[in-house]
């Protein structure tokens, strides 16, 4: 039930991450990291997540900014979508990102929200955010597979119980980028390709990510190998701000001497409880030209094995249309993949 | 004589307050020992209350009461009741729990344990009009407001009646018509019979209805979140138990309430009833989430509506069926305004309607910004466009043709209306839209885009009378002008106030708005509701002004001889007309008002003036000139304020979204008094407009009764990415003959002509096909243009 009426509990607000994981460390399931606030807030709001502890990233420096390292860039977990979205670095050289970071939410909240809280935010099924105990809040259920479910924002992939999706913008860029994701905790450092970051339901149904409690995600590393590529973001919402996408498609792309596509990856959201790469269609287009034969074909591709819900059908031709787009438009003019999807960039 | 202030722009004297942050809304007020309360909601749909066990609540520090369904006056059914003990519909408020803190409060709700027998539900009114269908009150399923519950059942014969897919139509709760319907349809070159759905969707007032109460001296003080002032003051004291001069109440500003708080709902009497318990100031602050569960809702519509066009376009005969879901309580009258709106817009020749309001276990519902005129604009203007496809005639053509003229006949009854320059809308928005050169382009292709282009109309009642004037000119030579209509937040309570002062030639900047705040002489008004307020105020103020003005004659007669039709006045003096240096200033007229008292000072009014207007005066008698009176000028008819939109869109057959390319709205709301406050009005009519017709609705599980659209981000209120950033606007601005400045209201009519004109683009776009269902949303689009099935069912309700 909505209550918005937070409970009390105990804030912690470490100023470096040694302290921050020795936290999460010590008070484990009890205990909850907190960056930008936009998913933790709504949970600690109706009450439905009720820690004990709430670490507060905020005050870390060393969780800010964008670095280049010797094989691409290290982007700090606490890096507001903002200043990802206006960082030279990222424009000029993995704009993919960018794109994707200025299509999420609002310029209020991005002002404010992480590219790690963007990474780590729960689905935003509307019978689990409303606190009814389904699979995914531990209960033996799922509200949003009946024959009368409303169920037009859920899953058309990989769904065996749990029909929920990840409505995240910036996971399937960065796993088009070929990204790793960096975690801390007590027991030391682990890096993950950001498409194994992502937790499959059929694997942890609880779970969003691979974060067991102590862990801290605490950095976004680019590799060169995909930098000045080709690249394509679109997302599909009801409303062209403030909304969570329908689905979504990233992509980079590179292309041979001869003008044919050398490689890509390709990605989508909004369709199954991960970022959904595309293999088959990374396979298809190579060696292809770049053109409306190939898109179409990758557009087919990439919904087959689609198995739709009583209300959600349509995001199979909305999904086939936006591969179809990101192949056919991928390395055109940014203006091009500016305008897609959304209306401008005059929102700044 | 030229207007001086009617016509020209002003800043109304409450924006700075507005933009500083310095306004005070109902959360702001603070009392000493103030309390907070929280409430305990319904998590069923339909249920009773068995038992209530808060004992250890109570232990808890800092908790000091409960507040019961049981210890506040029964609201009689289906009103909307303050507490409950067999709710509704989920989020229905069954308790109220007071402590020092919000937190505590909130954490005590937690501690109370609630026993609930379930009842059976709906959030679909044709399952509850099945012959064993579940009924959304114990008492029945059908309300009619002042009828009280009935059930009504279809029968099975009913049902199998219509093919799968059309409305069946059983019996109605109300029917009326005129002319006769068999021969305009045998008549007819077209003949178009279509069900339609349009979607419950909620207000999002920015302002949640806050409430804060405490009891001093046997005095009731309540400050709320309310569009009107004086008009909800008797009801609200009556639901107290209180005479209304025993109540003190307080809505300066209201952060909007698009018709959910018009009147004097009866959640905001909860702090009241909690005060008077625990004996301290109680605030109650609701919630963004808790409002979308109380904040009511726009009744939705399954219909059916068969027209008959001749060759030309002309409208002959309409037979129209609503079925209105209604929430459980009393609901509101937008299944007999939308019927109304139609035999005013379409000047049908021959009309029948018939309709139900149906019960649900979904939020109450109550006005919202053109309550049932605007979902038949949205619903009924794409298929105009759909009969002049088949009839070969365009978009313009088959809405100009229908036109209503100012004899036009209006409703069931075939009432006369005041004035009507639809047509004239038309014509000036076809000319500034160039409208033969966008349709010139309809159905252009860039890549995926399509072109798409659209006109819709609108209508509402736009004015009331009878009301009170209320203004005082002081020896300091000030204009106060009282008002007690409220402020929604149009500014319209001080457009309507400069009527006062063009009357008596004042300059503005010596005037002084009266308003918000029952302690400040309010006279009783209409509320703000019902685009009435330029219609009703500007009456009222220019009969007080004009009672003034005479006051000042007789006055100027009395002290420099002569009678009072020797004077005139101007630069704030009445003058003797032969020899203009015999005059009084106004200032030295308010002193000799006080020191002649009787009714040159308010010590003796008229009878026919309401009470609350003569307590008021009574408050303020000997301290001015006072110019009081009730509006008994004429008013014959209806008033009609009428609209019509011009849009072209650019829509994307791959991802069924569009981009507005451009907008013009046009406004036939008689002389416009403030051209800066109408075209706000146009434009953010429009924006609201634009939600109805293509994002906002509520959405059910049917299986738990369980609400989707709880929060800005679910409920969809359009963004500023999804509207155009430039917008254009005009007016008729021919003057109405019943108003003394010839002003009509406006404000709802703007809202449905600008969703109507979208929903007819997108269909245009998509080379005439009708989607017959509100909103139309992304997925609709990309399902029609891929060619394939929609995921709804033709006549569900309250879906994805």
């Amino acid at each position: 039930m909505k209550k918005d009426m937070m409970q009390s509990f105990e804030l912690f607000q470490p100023a470096d991450v040694g302290t921050a994981v020795e936290l999460m460390d010590r008070w484990g399931e009890r205990g909850w990291a907190i960056a930008g606030g936009y998913d933790s807030l709504d949970w600690f709001k109706d009450r439905i997540k009720t820690p004990d502890a709430v670490i507060d990233l905020d005050g870390i420096e060393e969780l800010r900014g964008i670095r280049e390292t010797g094989d691409g860039i290290e982007i700090g977990a606490l890096t507001t979508l903002t200043e990802l979205e206006r960082a030279p670095l990222i424009r000029e050289q993995y704009a993919l990102l960018g794109d994707a970071a200025r299509h999420v939410a609002s310029p209020q909240i991005r002002n404010a929200a992480t590219l790690g809280g963007n990474l780590c935010q729960d689905t935003r099924c509307w019978y689990y955010r409303f606190g009814l105990a389904c699979y995914r809040a531990g209960g033996n259920t799922c509200y949003a597979d009946t024959p009368v479910a409303m169920n037009r924002e859920h899953a058309l992939f990989e769904r065996s119980r749990c029909v929920a999706v990840t409505p995240s913008d910036t996971a399937p860029a960065l796993v088009a980028l070929d990204a790793s994701i960096v975690i801390r905790s007590a027991s030391g450092e682990q890096v993950v390709a950001a498409e194994d970051f992502f937790m499959p339901e059929s694997k942890d149904i609880t779970r969003m990510t691979v974060l067991d409690p102590g862990d801290l995600l605490t950095a976004i590393r680019i590799p060169g190998s995909w930098s000045g590529a080709g690249f394509y973001f679109e997302k599909v919402a009801d409303r062209n701000t403030w909304d969570f996408p329908l689905v979504n498609v990233a992509s980079a792309m590179k292309i041979d001497g001869a003008g044919n596509i050398e490689a890509m990856r390709i990605a989508c959201a909004g369709v199954q409880c991960t970022p959904r790469r595309l293999t088959t269609v990374e396979a298809l287009v190579r060696g292809r030209r770049q053109d409306e034969a190939t898109a179409g074909l990758a557009g087919k591709a990439a919904v087959e094995g689609a198995r739709p819900l009583n209300f959600n059908h349509f995001k199979i031709p909305l999904m086939e249309n936006l591969v179809k787009r990101a192949v056919l438009n991928a390395g055109m003019s940014r203006a091009t993949t500016l305008t897609s999807g959304s209306r401008s960039s005059g929102d700044n | 004589m030229a207007n001086r202030l009617i016509g020209h722009n002003f800043t109304p004297p409450d924006i700075r307050g507005k933009v500083t942050g310095q306004a005070k809304y109902a959360e702001d007020f603070r009392a000493e020992g103030m309390l907070f309360c929280r409430l305990l909601t319904s998590p069923m749909p339909h249920a009773r209350v068995k038992s209530i066990d808060d004992s250890e609540a109570l232990a808890m520090d800092g908790v000091v009461a409960v507040l019961t369904a049981d210890e506040v006056p029964e609201v009689e059914a289906p009103g909307d009741p303050i507490l409950t003990n067999t709710p509704h519909f989920i989020g229905e408020p069954i308790l109220a729990v007071a402590a020092v803190s919000e937190t505590i409060a909130h954490d005590a709700i937690s501690k109370i344990k609630v026993e609930y027998q379930r009842l059976p539900f709906t959030v679909d009114p044709l399952q509850s009009l099945r012959p064993k269908g579940p009924d959304a009150r114990v008492e029945g399923n059908v309300a009619i407001r002042g009828e009280g519950v009935k059930r009504i059942k279809w029968t099975d014969t009913d049902f199998k009646a219509s093919v799968d897919g059309e409305l069946p139509m059983g019996e109605p709760a109300l029917e009326w018509s005129f002319g006769d319907i068999e021969e305009g349809f045998a008549n007819a070159k077209v003949v178009l019979d279509e069900t339609f759905v349009t979607a419950s969707n909620s207000h999002h007032s920015m302002e949640p209805r806050s409430a804060m109460a405490y009891w001093d001296n046997g005095k009731c003080y309540l400050y709320g979140s309310c569009q009107s002032q004086s008009f909800v003051h008797p009801g609200l004291s009556r639901l107290i138990g209180i005479e209304p001069s025993e109540l003190v109440y307080v809505a300066e500003n209201c952060g909007g309430g698009f018709g959910s708080k018009g009147s004097g709902y009866p959640l905001q009497v909860i702090p009241v009833f909690m005060a008077k318990k625990t004996g301290r100031p109680v605030m109650m602050r609701i919630s963004r989430a808790e409002e979308y569960f109380i904040g009511q809702a726009r009744a939705g519509f399954q219909g059916r509506i068969k027209m008959g066009f001749r060759d030309d376009g002309r409208v002959l005969a309409v037979d129209l069926y609503i079925v209105q879901e209604n929430g459980p309580n009393s609901g509101f009258g937008d299944w007999t305004s939308a019927a109304s709106a139609v035999s005013l817009v379409y000047t049908p020749e021959a009309m029948r309607f018939r309709g139900v309001p149906v019960l649900t276990n979904t939020p109450p519902r109550t006005a919202q910004r053109g309550p049932g005129q605007n979902q038949i604009a949205i619903a009924v203007e794409p298929l105009l466009d759909k009969a002049a496809r088949e009839l070969g005639i365009d978009q313009f053509a088959v809405r100009r043709i229908n036109s209503p003229g100012h004899d036009a006949p209006y409703g069931g009854k075939q009432g006369p209306i005041t004035s009507s320059y639809l047509g004239e809308a038309l014509d000036k928005g076809s000319e500034r839209f160039n409208w033969s050169e966008r349709l010139a382009r309809s159905g252009e292709r860039r890549g995926s885009k399509v072109i798409g282009v659209g006109i819709g109309q609108a209508y509402h009642s736009a004015g009331g009378n009878g009301f009170d004037g209320l203004l005082r000119l002081t020896p300091e030579g000030k204009l106060i002008i009282h008002t007690g209509v409220g402020n929604l937040g149009t500014y319209s309570y001080a457009g309507t106030s400069r009527i006062a002062a063009e009357v008596l030639k004042c300059d503005w900047e010596n005037c002084v708005i009266e308003h918000g705040d029952s302690r400040r002489g309010l006279p009783w008004n209409l509320g703000q509701f019902g685009s009435n307020t330029s219609f009703t105020m500007t009456r009222t103020n220019f009969a007080a002004a004009t009672d003034a003005v005479a006051k000042l004659k007789e006055i100027a007669a009395l002290d420099l001889g002569g009678t009072p039709d020797d004077y005139d006045i101007g630069n704030e003096t009445v003058f003797r007309r032969s020899n203009p240096s015999r005059r009084l200033t106004y200032a030295a007229a308010a002193q000799r008002a006080i020191e002649l008292g009787g009714k040159f000072s308010g010590e003796e009014v008229a009878e026919d003036l309401n009470p609350l207007t003569k307590g008021a005066v009574k408050g303020m008698a000997g301290t001015g000139l006072i110019g009081v009176a009730k509006d008994n000028l004429e008013k014959n008819g209806t008033v009609p304020a009428l609209a019509a939109g011009f849009i072209e869109i650019e829509l994307d057959l791959e991802t069924g979204k569009f981009e507005i390319l451009d907008y013009l709205g046009v406004a036939d709301c008689g002389t416009v008094i403030h051209p800066q406050g109408l075209a706000a009005q146009i434009k953010s009519g429009a924006v609201m407009g634009f939600g109805l017709a293509t994002l906002e609705r509520q959405i059910y599980d049917p299986a738990w009764g369980l609400p989707h659209s709880v929060g800005f981000y679910q409920a969809k209120p359009p963004s500023y990415l999804d509207v155009p950033r430039e917008m254009d606007s005009d007016a008729v601005d021919q003057p109405d003959p019943q108003n003394p400045v010839g002003a009509k209201g406006i404000g709802e009519p703007l809202m449905g002509c600008a969703g109507a004109a979208l929903v007819c683009a997108i269909s245009d776009a998509l080379g005439g096909h009708y989607f017959n269902r509100t909103p139309v949303v992304p997925d609709m689009i990309i399902n029609a243009a891929s060619g394939r099935p929609q995921s709804h069912k033709p006549l569900q309700v309250n879906t994805d």
